[in-house]
């Protein structure tokens, strides 16, 4: 299974072990905790030093301090705020509009990812769909977005279709090796009882493919995340990723760091839905 | 034994053929052969043909890889055979089916399914009503021994409950015949004895038609009626051996003179 979660996303995904919980970076992270915290903790303590020491360009990297005074204004908003500034405050609203996609793009992918991925891993005439998405799988999302806007228009469905196929990929992958990957003895064992074509499918090989499928929807959540910041570029007006653009084009990089962590919270807690979603689904070993 | 009355001879030459219901029921397997073709093609079965009566208890004795599990897979339905056919309860086999159960040597239980769901897995993909089985499915499960472990999951459970629910579900589809194959293969000594011990309580209650393949000659001889000794490379078989110790068996005969004295003929017919 890691093999899969490096291979189909090309960066290595925390594996997540079934025996210590659904929440096992919390458990097993404890002994490590100092280790682990110690690294991010220096490297900010570094750069708060090159910020304070005027050897970093506060146009071009400001010190975390200013960032994340910025920010926590950019949340809860300050009173005689200057009017033209847009960080006052407007946090929520921007998260929401690319959790709202994010989730809708990701339902999108998962209603036409899973099962076209199950028929494609379990019926040989739909595996000839295969070749087709593999061709297409390693297109940038970034290469899409001339076709997304002549397609849809600076609109949200734009953003969606971005997003959407960016989760796409990882799901169909994970639901198709799922499929194939159905123990043949489970397939007899079913057959000898009189399992026909739609019960085997729907109540064998789905159930068996589980496991494995889920890994994709980690996968699939984080790539929405990732597609966010470009599919929000152009698009639409709202969101984190619009904003990362505008505050870039203002000069304010604090917001545009504030904003990027932002989106590895967000992207962090979506995975934990997911991881907890699977404890409560799965309650098996294969 | 009146089961064996209930198989005929083949009509003979000149005669018209058997009418629908005067051919006989129970498993009949005739000049069953199976090559698999290759650059060296491996003969894996040669003309077999043995019958088995209603309600026998019939084992093919054999080593590792004389083919005995192919045997075992054709009369499932699982592969096809290179000549030859196999004619259970007066249908040619060709396709799996619910009338030939198989209890495999791995469990093969669906590993997200409790144990109750495990054993009505069967009726419930045929569309059977809960009502109808059930009271049967209890019934089974009180005869294996697993009251109680009902919403249990197959992780939680030893090598030998696991075989007992798969015995369980292949049975609550009242089989023509029940396909066994190596099912205590995978078990310890004990465990394996203790399994042999279910069976025949079992076979005693539901007195289904059982084909079982084993390489275990000690269960062989406690388990059968019939045994069909076979040999490798390719596949036959080269005695059959009626088994006359008396029903109900336990196993605490595995000592007796009787079954030693079989165990002597079995090791000699083995050993060419």
């Amino acid at each position: 299974m890691s093999d899969l979660e490096i291979k189909s996303a090309g960066f290595v995904l925390p594996v997540v072990s079934g025996k210590s919980g659904p929440f096992p970076l919390v458990k097993s992270v404890n002994g490590h905790a100092i280790g682990a915290a110690a690294i991010p903790i220096l490297l900010i303590l570094l750069w708060q030093l090159g910020s304070s020491l005027n050897l970093i360009n506060a146009a071009m990297l400001p010190s975390p301090i200013d960032c994340a005074i910025s920010w926590k204004r950019w949340i809860i908003g300050q009173a005689g705020g200057r009017s033209l500034d847009s960080y006052n405050g407007t946090w929520l609203p921007s998260a929401l509009y690319s959790l709202e996609r994010v989730v809708e793009g990701f339902a999108i992918a998962c209603a036409i990812g899973i099962p076209v991925g199950i028929l494609i891993g379990w019926f040989k005439s739909f595996s000839i769909l295969d070749p087709t998405i593999q061709l297409l799988r390693p297109v940038p999302i970034t290469a899409w977005l001339p076709f997304s806007i002549a397609l849809f228009g600076i609109q949200n469905k734009s953003a969606l279709f971005l997003i959407a196929l960016g989760a796409f990929y990882p799901i169909v992958v994970s639901a198709s090796q799922g499929a194939r990957d159905t123990a043949p003895l489970l397939v007899r064992a079913a057959e000898m009882l009189g399992a026909r074509s739609w019960t085997m499918l729907t109540r064998v090989v789905v159930p068996s493919a589980l496991p494995t499928i889920f890994v994709g929807l980690r996968l699939g959540v984080g790539a929405a995340w990732t597609a966010v910041v470009i599919a929000e570029m152009v698009s639409v007006k709202t969101g984190l990723g619009y904003v990362l653009w505008d505050a870039y084009y203002l000069g304010r990089m604090d917001i545009v760091i504030a904003d990027m962590v932002s989106i590895g919270l967000l992207g962090f807690s979506s995975d934990l839905i997911i991881v907890w979603l699977r404890a409560r689904v799965i309650k098996w070993r294969h | 034994m009146a089961a064996l009355s209930e198989l005929r001879p083949p009509a003979a030459e000149g005669q018209p053929p058997l009418a629908e219901s005067e051919k006989p029921r129970g498993v009949i397997i005739t000049g069953v052969s199976k090559e698999y073709p290759g650059a060296q093609s491996v003969q894996a079965l040669q003309d077999i043909s043995l019958s088995v009566a209603i309600g026998e208890f019939v084992t093919v004795l054999g080593p590792s890889g004389c083919g005995k599990s192919t045997l075992l897979n054709i009369l499932a339905g699982f592969e096809a055979t290179s000549g030859g056919h196999v004619v259970i309860n007066r249908e040619l086999v060709v396709r799996p089916s619910p009338s030939r159960a198989v209890v495999f040597q791995e469990a093969a239980l669906f590993p997200w399914l409790t144990v109750w769901e495990n054993i009505t897995f069967g009726p419930k993909a045929q569309g059977k009503p809960a009502a109808d089985h059930e009271a049967l499915a209890k019934q089974l499960i009180e005869a294996v021994g697993l009251r109680g472990f009902e919403k249990h999951l197959p992780q939680q459970l030893s090598g030998g409950m696991k075989q007992r629910v798969g015995i369980a579900r292949a049975l609550i589809m009242r089989p023509n015949v029940l396909l066994m194959d190596e099912p205590f293969g995978a078990l310890d000594a004990q465990t394996r004895l203790q399994m042999q011990g279910i069976l025949l309580d079992v076979w005693e209650k539901f007195k289904t038609t059982v084909f079982f393949i084993t390489h275990d000659i000690d269960e062989a001889i406690l388990l059968s009626d019939t045994i069909y000794i076979m040999s490798a490379r390719p596949g036959r078989i080269v005695k059959r051996m009626d088994v006359t110790l008396a029903r109900p068996r336990s196993t605490e005969l595995i000592t007796d003179d009787e079954f030693n004295r079989l165990r002597r003929e079995i090791f000699v017919a083995m050993k060419h």
